[in-house]
């Protein structure tokens, strides 16, 4: 495989950083907002303008310092890394409009904070995507947990603090409490961090050794929010809802399944892991978490809690695409990455719409809703099929890379719990949607008279709502990208 | 029995610095009252110094002054033997030093507390901290 | 010169403490700028001798020309060398940022406050740079003096935390002394290149072991190694704001050096972890220090007290790391006295910054200080974010040395007790960051009552003379970090001897 050296890894990073200066000094919102728009549109370019060489099997990285004796601050761009990337670094630039309409629809306080900690989030995370080693990848999952509490607890209420004690406690406390001793133990096992196609860690440790590690990273990383570690997402939804929508479908949770796959496929090696037979015990937490988390969003009354739970179900879908350790399954479970990224934010953008231009949070005050809204709420199906996983919509391909996935593995129960989550994604998001189309015009809570959310609200929306549609019919690149990377860490 | 008597006796000065430490130490934990912990300190400080000027001591030698060292008999080889050690004396002109500047620096402690709390016992004073 | 950087290292600050006190009889406002002009060419001559360390190795000074083991001889090697800058730059930072509190504080006393400040500084620089174990307790002594002295100076409760400081200062020194009473006894040296050629004939002798565990228990009281650190809280933090600011960076991370120094270069390893079996007792005691000082924390309210439980922690830390007796270990704890003595230095000077506007040491009273003292609060987090031990900052680093360290040795239970600490240390700083952001809440929530102490409009942010210590010291935090490797490879590892691994 071709290596180019190019500082642009470090420059893609560093670009929402430099923003920030330029954030927290302006004085106008409209030159505040300028330069979010300007970084996130230049930040873009530089991670698309990687994209060719990539897409052409090269890989691109940069070392920065050597901050341990063999240990460095180190970048390298893959394809799973570029895919990340990708879908972070574009939605970015859809957020900021998203953020614009709300943040001033609502007149919400502190918004020069917001972007600044904003800007710092996504060069954390993008910090995540591109990191050549562990010790890379931890500093930068770190820096996302901490710039990240601000934006959380942005209310700065009673409520605020409580929510933030608990994202801070279970995020950063998983990673001292079990990421930092796991790397430590991998380090003193192998003498190297670096990510490498078939891990580092086969032929250098037991398999006792090799399942205690594997559910100290998986746990560790507790912004996949896999369960017992997931109550940090419900509580942290009483972020405003941009932060929600980015963050926590996007950027946060999936710089902790990202970083799952990817210690499992660069540090463990898929070989190992089946070798040990430890595919298995993965499988089944990650389902169980799929499971729980869909019934749990069966009950949810709040909105943006119903989507957390659906979040954390469909986060583990990844995990689950990546535990089969199938390039089918692999592949899946990649692509739903991005899938579930153009879905999830819809719908969260929905949300917010809503809220905007009615206030409502409760699922049962939305009755009747469509009549007044209908282009969020169509908006709103959309992302509902494709997170269901049906046509028309993206959500379609990686649920039906997963099912492949696990019929390659031979393993039948976890086609099984695909389809019937599926079922139940179905049942928590339809009503939703039926009851605010076709309720009888009696029990409609709204009048029949098409008022939305302000503009820059809603053109995301439905921008983010028509990609959805979109990438089951053109998934590149981000289906080319997830098998190249799945046939690397495969070996197929 | 015996043999610990002669031990007893052959080392008297440890058993001499020791006891005083232990004294010290008694005056500095048991005693509630500040310029007697003072004592105590610094009787564990003169101890110490006891110790070293003990260990630098000879039976029967004389003191490292050679007589008439410039005239002829000062070409003669001095027997280090026939002498008492000097250095440890030395050093411990520095260490009373120190001593005395640390008895110096707790008794003016001693006055600033004494003026703010109007005793030195340590329970009056607790009780004074704790009144307010 | 650079010949002679040595003993400037020392005579420069001492010479200078006398000016600065007649300085100050002639114009009370020379003793600032000469203690700092004293302090500053202190820091010249140790980074000179860093470099020259660096460059050509082991230096060797014999003051007055005297040749060991007649005269005393100032012997530096990359272990002190290091320690020397950080001790000269911890103490300037200092100096320059506590200016303005300085003189508030001690208006009429200016002149003694600056001798005393000075006078301690060389004494530690002595005690880092000296190659005597006798010489070694007359600087200890200067430093502890001077330090009693010091925080003595302080209100309330500040005379009655030094007497007892002085009590438990005397007695480890004491210690110290008759230990080193014991080597003599036996090896009629006290050079310490001279005492490790000679002791290993003699490791059988009761002596000995005597003068090891005497000498270790006065190093223990004196650096506040838990059960030993009743002083330490007490002193620390009644002591007035700018001496805390210097005491507790410097008092107790000397010390360490002292312990690493005496074990290592005067019993030598092989006496001291193989012989004597006490290392995985030493590394216990460290991971109660650790647990223990962490709770300790957790139980106060008051911000000076808390980050002096933070420091008895932190011994636990060093110390531990020490025991572990391998080469990861000790590069840990070495790197650790550097890092933590800069961190201890950032976390004290914002916490004066902020008692100096506010008025109040509780962290109750702290709030909405991230609205009134922006760059300080700033200052604040990257200190308490080194401290928790997240990357890039130093802490990390020095816990990823100890981490390792413990490992290799198996030494699980001390592993267990860093992360718990990095755990609660999250909590201890996220709890003031949370009164500091959220309260007071906004009128409509109306539970809390403004506090005690001045109105939160009139708190302002810190004078620029004090920012920029800071600022520069939050630097130095992310500079260590990322150059920590570098120090541990040109530097550390030349310290330590050969034959541990």
């Amino acid at each position: 495989m071709d290596t180019l050296i190019s500082i642009k890894p470090l420059l893609a990073i560093l670009v929402s950083l430099l923003a920030v200066p330029l954030i927290a000094t302006s004085r106008s919102p409209n030159v505040r907002e300028g330069w979010t728009f300007l970084a996130a549109i230049v930040k873009f370019a530089i991670v698309a303008s990687m994209l060719p060489a990539v897409m052409s099997g090269m890989e691109i990285s940069y070392k920065l310092v050597e901050v341990l004796p063999g240990l460095s601050i180190a970048f390298r761009v893959d394809a799973f890394g570029m895919l990340f990337a990708l879908v972070a670094s574009f939605l970015w630039i859809i957020t900021s409009a998203y953020s614009i309409g709300y943040m001033r629809g609502l007149d919400e306080h502190a918004q020069t904070r917001y972007f600044s900690f904003f800007a710092v989030s996504l060069s954390a995370a993008v910090g995540v995507a591109f990191s050549a080693n562990l010790l890379t990848m931890y500093l930068f999952y770190e820096m996302l947990s901490l710039a990240t509490y601000p934006l959380v607890t942005h209310h700065q209420d009673k409520e605020a603090r409580t929510s933030g004690r608990k994202y801070l406690l279970y995020t950063v406390g998983a990673s001292i409490g079990l990421v930092l001793p796991a790397m430590l133990l991998t380090y003193q096992l192998t003498g190297s961090l670096d990510f490498s196609p078939q891990g580092v860690l086969a032929g250098n440790a037991s398999r006792g050794t090799v399942a205690l590690l594997l559910f100290m990273f998986v746990f560790g990383f507790a912004k996949a929010a896999i369960m017992p570690f997931h109550s940090w997402l419900p509580a942290a939804m009483v972020a405003p809802t941009p932060v929600s929508a980015l963050l926590h479908a996007v950027a946060v949770v999936k710089v902790g399944v990202f970083s799952i796959v990817r210690v499992v496929t660069g540090i463990f090696g898929t070989e190992l892991l089946h070798n040990f037979g430890l595919s298995t015990p993965l499988l089944f937490v990650a389902a169980t978490t799929i499971l729980v988390g869909s019934f749990i969003a069966l009950s949810q009354d709040n909105l943006k809690r119903m989507l957390a739970f659906s979040t954390i179900a469909q986060l583990s879908y990844i995990v689950l695409g990546t535990a089969l350790l199938t390039p089918k399954g692999v592949t899946g479970g990649m692509v739903h990455i991005a899938m579930h990224a153009f879905g999830k934010i819809t719908l969260f953008f929905c949300a917010g719409a809503i809220f905007v231009a009615t206030g409502k949070k409760n699922i049962s005050e939305m009755t009747g809703i469509g009549r007044r809204m209908p282009f969020t709420m169509l908006a709103f199906f959309f992302g509902a099929l494709s997170i269901i996983g049906m046509p028309p919509c993206g959500g379609f391909l990686s649920k039906w890379y997963l099912v492949l996935g696990a019929l390659q593995a031979d393993k039948i129960a976890i086609v099984v719990v695909l389809l019937f989550s599926s079922l139940l994604n179905a049942a928590y998001f339809m009503p939703v949607v039926y009851r605010a189309f076709f309720c009888p015009p009696e029990e409609a809570l709204f009048e029949a008279r098409i008022q939305e959310a302000p503009f820059f609200c809603v053109a995301p929306l439905v921008i983010t709502a028509v990609i959805s549609i979109g990438l089951l019919i053109y998934p590149q690149p981000f289906m080319q990208l997830a098998t190249m990377a799945a046939a690397k860490f495969t070996g197929f | 029995m015996e043999s610990l008597l002669t031990n007893f006796l052959a080392k008297y000065n440890y058993w001499v610095y020791i006891g005083l430490v232990m004294i010290g130490m008694y005056a500095m934990i048991a005693k509630r009252n500040l310029v007697k912990k003072i004592v105590g300190m610094n009787i564990v400080q003169t101890a110490v110094i006891l110790f070293y000027v003990s260990i630098g001591a000879k039976k029967g030698k004389m003191l490292p002054i050679i007589a008439h060292g410039h005239g002829e008999s000062g070409h003669q080889a001095v027997h280090a033997i026939d002498y008492i050690n000097p250095l440890p004396h030395v050093l411990m002109l520095t260490a009373i030093v120190v001593s005395v500047a640390t008895l110096g620096v707790a008794l003016a402690l001693t006055i600033k507390i004494y003026r703010r709390y109007g005793t030195l016992e340590e329970d009056e004073i607790a009780q004074r901290i704790n009144e307010p | 010169m650079s010949a002679h950087y040595p003993a400037l290292v020392v005579v420069i600050p001492l010479v200078a403490a006398f000016l600065v006190l007649i300085g100050s009889l002639l114009n009370k406002r020379l003793a600032f700028p000469l203690a700092a002009l004293a302090l500053l060419g202190a820091l010249l001559a140790s980074i000179g001798l860093l470099i020259r360390v660096m460059q050509v190795g082991v230096v060797e000074y014999h003051l007055a020309g005297w040749a060991p083991p007649i005269g005393i001889a100032y012997r530096v090697d990359h272990l002190n060398a290091l320690v020397l800058v950080a001790v000269a730059s911890v103490a300037f930072i200092n100096l320059l940022g506590t200016r303005p509190l300085v003189a508030d504080l001690f208006e009429d006393r200016l002149g003694p406050f600056y001798t005393l400040y000075v006078l301690l500084v060389t004494g530690l620089l002595g005690i880092v740079v000296t190659g005597d174990a006798f010489n070694l307790y007359v600087l200890l002594e200067i430093a502890a003096l001077t330090g009693y002295a010091l925080v003595g100076m302080g209100e309330g409760r500040a005379p009655l935390a030094s007497l007892n400081y002085i009590f438990m200062g005397t007695v480890g020194a004491s210690f110290y002394l008759l230990g080193i009473g014991y080597l003599y006894l036996v090896t009629g040296t006290l050079n310490m290149a001279d005492l490790a050629a000679r002791l290993p004939a003699l490791y059988p002798s009761r002596v000995v072991v005597s003068a090891f565990v005497i000498c270790l228990a006065g190093l223990c009281l004196k650096m506040g190694f838990f059960p030993l650190h009743a002083w330490l809280p007490n002193a620390y933090s009644h002591a007035p704001d700018p001496v805390s600011s210097l005491v507790a960076p410097l008092m107790t991370k000397v010390m360490v050096y002292v312990m690493v120094r005496i074990m290592l270069f005067v019993f030598t390893p092989a006496f001291a972890f193989d012989l004597m079996t006490i290392s995985a007792p030493m590394v216990w005691l460290a991971v109660i220090a650790i647990v223990a000082g962490s709770f300790l924390a957790l139980s106060t309210r008051r911000i000076k007290r808390m980050l002096t439980y933070i420091i008895v922690a932190e011994v636990g830390y060093m110390v531990g790391g020490f025991w572990l007796g391998n080469r990861l270990g000790i590069s840990g704890a070495i790197l650790h006295i550097i890092n933590d003595a800069v961190m201890t230095l950032c976390v004290f000077l914002t916490a004066a910054a902020i008692i100096a506007r506010t008025g109040s040491d509780r962290i109750d009273d702290m709030q909405g200080l991230f609205k009134k003292m922006p760059v300080t609060m700033a200052v604040f987090v990257i200190a308490g974010l080194s401290i928790i031990g997240v990357p890039p900052t130093c802490g990390f680093f020095s816990k990823w040395y100890l981490i390792s360290g413990a490992l290799a040795a198996g030494q699980y239970g001390f592993v267990g007790a860093l992360l718990l600490s990095s755990l609660i240390n999250l909590v201890l700083f996220f709890r003031i960051f949370e009164i500091a952001y959220f309260e007071p809440f906004e009128a409509q929530h109306g539970e809390h009552s403004p506090g005690p102490g001045r109105v939160l409009s009139e708190v302002q942010e810190a004078p620029l003379e004090t920012l920029a210590p800071l600022v520069v010291t939050a630097g130095l935090l992310f500079a260590l970090g990322i150059y920590a490797g570098d120090i541990v490879s040109l530097i550390i590892d030349q310290a330590i001897p050969v034959g541990i691994l």
